[in-house]
């Protein structure tokens, strides 16, 4: 069973064009920076939005106000009901769509038991930490079970620690999900975890879909690549010569003919301060624009023919007393870069 | 800050005291059923005398009595009842003794056509017949119920207003069906109509007017009490439906 | 520790209690004690009392069911010219209070536009009756109400009630479960200030109802009418309204603002 959509908004100079597809069992993770309209998307498709077209399992959801459609939405910062107990909030959906006051208790208390906060059910939500809260809003717009699950940043709000444990967690139980899911983030790596499928949003537009490791190898804008991690550039490949539209010329081992996006990993580029002996194919000078340091590396921005980020280790930025403004000499293998058609 | 002070203070200054080089002004209290005849008689005498500025303050004769014994700024007092004028001489607040210089009495006031058909007093004893009377503690009250009693009649009122001009707007709006009001109340009223009846002779009213002892200027507040009895006064006073003392 | 309050703003406070509190305590030390207690036990007063804080509550409940869903149109409702209908709302703040009975005549006295009709078909005449003093006072502290009410209304997180649709909540059930627990603070403000608005009102009571000893005279009219012979009883009247008044006030304070 699949649910089809076709969002369609148009507002204060907006416009939304996304058509989604999300099969029964599959997470779909919609991937795009902020003011991409992935929370338009989101709106749509619970009915909070006028102007889409949703087809669930054959039915239509055209014309079905937000209480009658059959999703479940945990937003973003939770939106738990402060006046009602943990117990209730989870309840609240069972209650509203006629279950009695016991049947509904007893399926929210259930619910509570899987995400681990049973001992929590008379609390006020309020009282429970950001993970704690997640996990009821989970527990609410699961009870329901709903066809679609709508996530809105599930984990933008929770600090690194827990959302790492949470992340693992979410995982767990949008596998035990049977329904359909749409996940909405700007974090790569809660897309690449949870998802079966990315769906990337720009300007209210799909730009590239794929499972992770098709969008992971193959970007295909700046921004997934930027995301992913890697050196990005379109050219025009000619064998194995490829003339990059920035300027500059790379030579690749796989050849290949007419636009081409080109991609490597910044660990991929070499450092030297003297032009290296041996002069691989690919080497060009350039100047240090930024240096920043990360977890393990550092990132090294490179002002050039193309220009280039390159990772290396801190062992190599003291050998070489990186500045900005100092020239350098880049080098990098033909085996390390992919080209893939345009 | 500075400017906003400024303001404040022009403002303060504005609603206080008048320019020192202005006309002489005397502020007249008078019973509020005086309205009329006053105003008129305010704008003659102004007439009469450019240099002088008349200023009323129109309200129940207990009210005006109270701040002039709480030292409101008055020159001259008309008071509907010599009781609320004794509160004031009581304290000493007059400087000659007070002039009876108009009489009212009670009329039976009904709504312009008089749907309710009422003849008489006695009227107001009928079941079924909305009744609208001053409080007793007001003096059109307490005249009512001299009335009641001489004429045998067990009023039966709907309400009992705080003063004479509510009770009017009542029967004005058609909202009661008879009331009793002084005549000059049913002279100035709209869309009502009086009807006269013998009691009202048990219940006169004495209208007693009294200039005052903090008066700023005790020639011209004499000057208006001789102004309202003279004989333009008395004329404008019947005009509006006293009776001569 | 946090600095010690600033003078820029303890001064015009403690000037504004003073403020508010000093005419108080005029008819504090005026009160003829004496007399208090006699006057306390009398028939009148006691019917007098009755009668205010029974038109009081029963304005405020008229208030409540019409006044909160009032709000809620106001604060959530897709109206046209909302900006007006609010502007509108606060009407009865500013007329002067006798004349809202005037219009009130107008409209629901016997020969009124309305009222004509309920006198002629039902015989329902409203004016001098005990109806008519809660009409009078629920027409004069109603946009105390719904002010507070759309205010926190307007205040509130509509992404709440979002939620509720969600879930599949209707927008009746959302209302009563999410939107109305949520302003609880906003409603019982308004309450109190309804209350005690309806409490002292006398200009549009005493004209639309007019004054009759049991059927209409609540405290505020007694206290008037005794002031035109007896000052005395007069400030024994307040004194009862007020300490009645701030005694029932203070207790719901306790119990809901807490809450």
């Amino acid at each position: 069973m699949t649910l089809q959509a076709e969002l369609r908004v148009h507002r204060d100079g907006f416009t939304l064009e996304l058509d989604l597809v999300v099969e029964q069992g599959e997470v779909v993770a919609l991937l795009g920076p902020n003011g991409a309209g992935k929370t338009t998307a989101l709106r749509a498709l619970a009915g909070l939005l006028p102007g889409s077209r949703v087809t669930a399992d054959g039915s239509s959801w055209d014309g079905l106000p937000t209480e009658k459609r059959p999703v479940g939405v945990v937003f973003q910062d939770y939106l738990l009901f402060a006046t009602m107990s943990v117990l209730d909030n989870v309840a609240f959906g069972l209650r509203a769509r006629g279950a009695r006051k016991a049947e509904a208790d007893a399926a929210a208390l259930r619910w509570l038991t899987r995400v681990g906060l049973a001992e929590f059910a008379k609390a006020r939500p309020r009282t429970l930490s950001g993970g704690q809260a997640q996990r009821v809003a989970l527990a609410r717009a699961l009870a329901t079970s709903p066809e679609l699950l709508l996530l809105d940043e599930p984990l933008a709000a929770l600090d690194a620690s827990t959302r790492l444990r949470l992340r693992s967690e979410l995982g767990r139980h949008l596998r035990d999900y049977p329904g359909h899911t749409l996940l909405i983030t700007h974090d790569p790596l809660d897309a690449m975890v949870l998802a079966d499928r990315l769906v990337i949003v720009e300007n209210g537009r799909v730009v590239q879909q794929g499972t992770p490791r098709e969008v992971v190898r193959q970007p295909r804008t700046d921004y997934v690549a930027h995301l992913v991690g890697l050196n990005f550039y379109r050219g025009v490949a000619d064998g194995t010569e490829v003339r990059l539209d920035g300027g500059g010329t790379l030579t690749v081992a796989e050849p290949a003919r007419g636009p081409v996006h080109v991609v490597f990993a910044p660990s991929a580029v070499s450092l030297f301060t003297e032009r290296p002996a041996g002069s691989p194919r690919n080497t060009w000078r350039a100047v240090v624009a930024g240096v920043e340091q990360h977890a393990h590396t550092t990132r090294v921005d490179l002002d050039g023919s193309p220009a280039v980020f390159a990772d290396v280790t801190t062992a190599t930025v003291a050998e070489l007393r990186l500045r900005p403004g100092d020239p350098l000499w880049v080098s990098l293998k033909a085996t390390e870069i992919h080209t893939y058609a345009r | 800050m500075r400017r906003a002070l400024a303001v404040a203070a022009l403002l303060l200054a504005g609603c206080g005291s008048p320019a020192a080089t202005g006309p002489t002004k005397i502020t007249v209290f008078a019973a509020a059923s005086l309205t009329e005849a006053f105003t008129t008689l305010g704008e003659r005498f102004e007439a009469a005398n450019p240099r002088i500025e008349v200023v009323f303050s129109f309200a129940g004769s207990s009210a005006l009595a109270r701040q002039i014994n709480q030292g409101a700024p008055a020159d001259v007092f008309a008071s509907a009842a010599p009781a609320n004028m004794e509160q004031v001489t009581g304290t000493g607040a007059v400087t000659a003794a007070p002039v009876t210089f108009a009489r009212n009495t009670l009329q039976i006031a009904v709504p312009k056509g008089n749907p309710a058909g009422i003849t008489g007093i006695g009227d107001f004893g009928r079941a079924g017949l909305k009744i609208a009377l001053c409080a007793e503690q007001v003096p059109c009250g307490a005249a009512a119920a001299e009335v009641f009693e001489a004429a045998g009649v067990t009023a039966a009122p709907d309400t009992v207003e705080q003063d004479v001009k509510a009770v009017l707007a009542k029967v004005s709006l058609g909202e009661v069906d008879a009331a009793l009001v002084y005549r000059t109340d049913v002279r100035s009223g709209k869309d009502v109509e009086g009807l006269d009846f013998a009691e009202a002779a048990q219940a006169v009213n004495d209208y007693p007017i009294a200039p005052l002892a903090k008066a700023s200027d005790a020639a011209t507040a004499q000057a208006f009490v001789d102004h309202v009895l003279s004989p333009e006064g008395r004329e404008v006073l019947t005009a509006a439906g006293f009776a001569a003392p | 520790m946090r600095s010690r309050l600033p003078v820029v703003l303890v001064l015009p406070a403690v000037v504004g209690l003073a403020f508010l509190l000093v005419p108080l305590v005029g008819l504090l030390v005026e009160a003829p004690w004496g007399t208090l207690p006699a006057q306390l036990l009398s028939a009148e007063v006691g019917q007098a009392l009755r009668l205010s804080l029974v038109c009081a509550s029963l304005a405020t409940l008229v208030c409540l069911v019409l006044g909160v869903p009032l709000a809620w149109l106001l604060a959530r409702g897709d109206l046209p010219g909302r900006g007006v209908l609010r502007a509108l709302v606060t009407v009865p703040l500013v007329l002067p209070p006798v004349v809202g009975g005037v219009a009130l005549l107008l409209v629901l006295g016997r020969r009124g536009l309305a009222g004509q009709y309920l006198d002629q078909w039902f015989g329902i005449s409203l004016p001098f009756t005990t109806t008519g003093v809660v009409l009078a006072e629920a027409f004069v502290a109603m946009p105390f109400l719904v002010i507070s009410v759309e205010g926190a209304l307007r205040a509130a997180d509509p992404r709440y009630e979002e939620a509720a649709a969600t879930l599949g909540a209707s927008r009746w059930l959302t209302f009563r479960r999410v939107t109305l627990p949520g302003v609880m603070p906003g409603v019982v403000a308004g309450t109190v200030l309804c209350w005690a608005r309806a409490l002292g009102e006398f200009g549009a009571t005493i004209t639309f109802a007019g004054n009759f000893p049991g059927e209409t005279t609540t405290m505020p009219l007694a206290v008037y009418l005794a002031l035109e012979t007896d000052p005395d009883a007069a400030i024994v009247l307040s004194i009862v309204l007020l300490l009645v008044s701030v005694g029932v006030l203070a207790g719901l304070r306790d119990r809901w603002i807490r809450a």
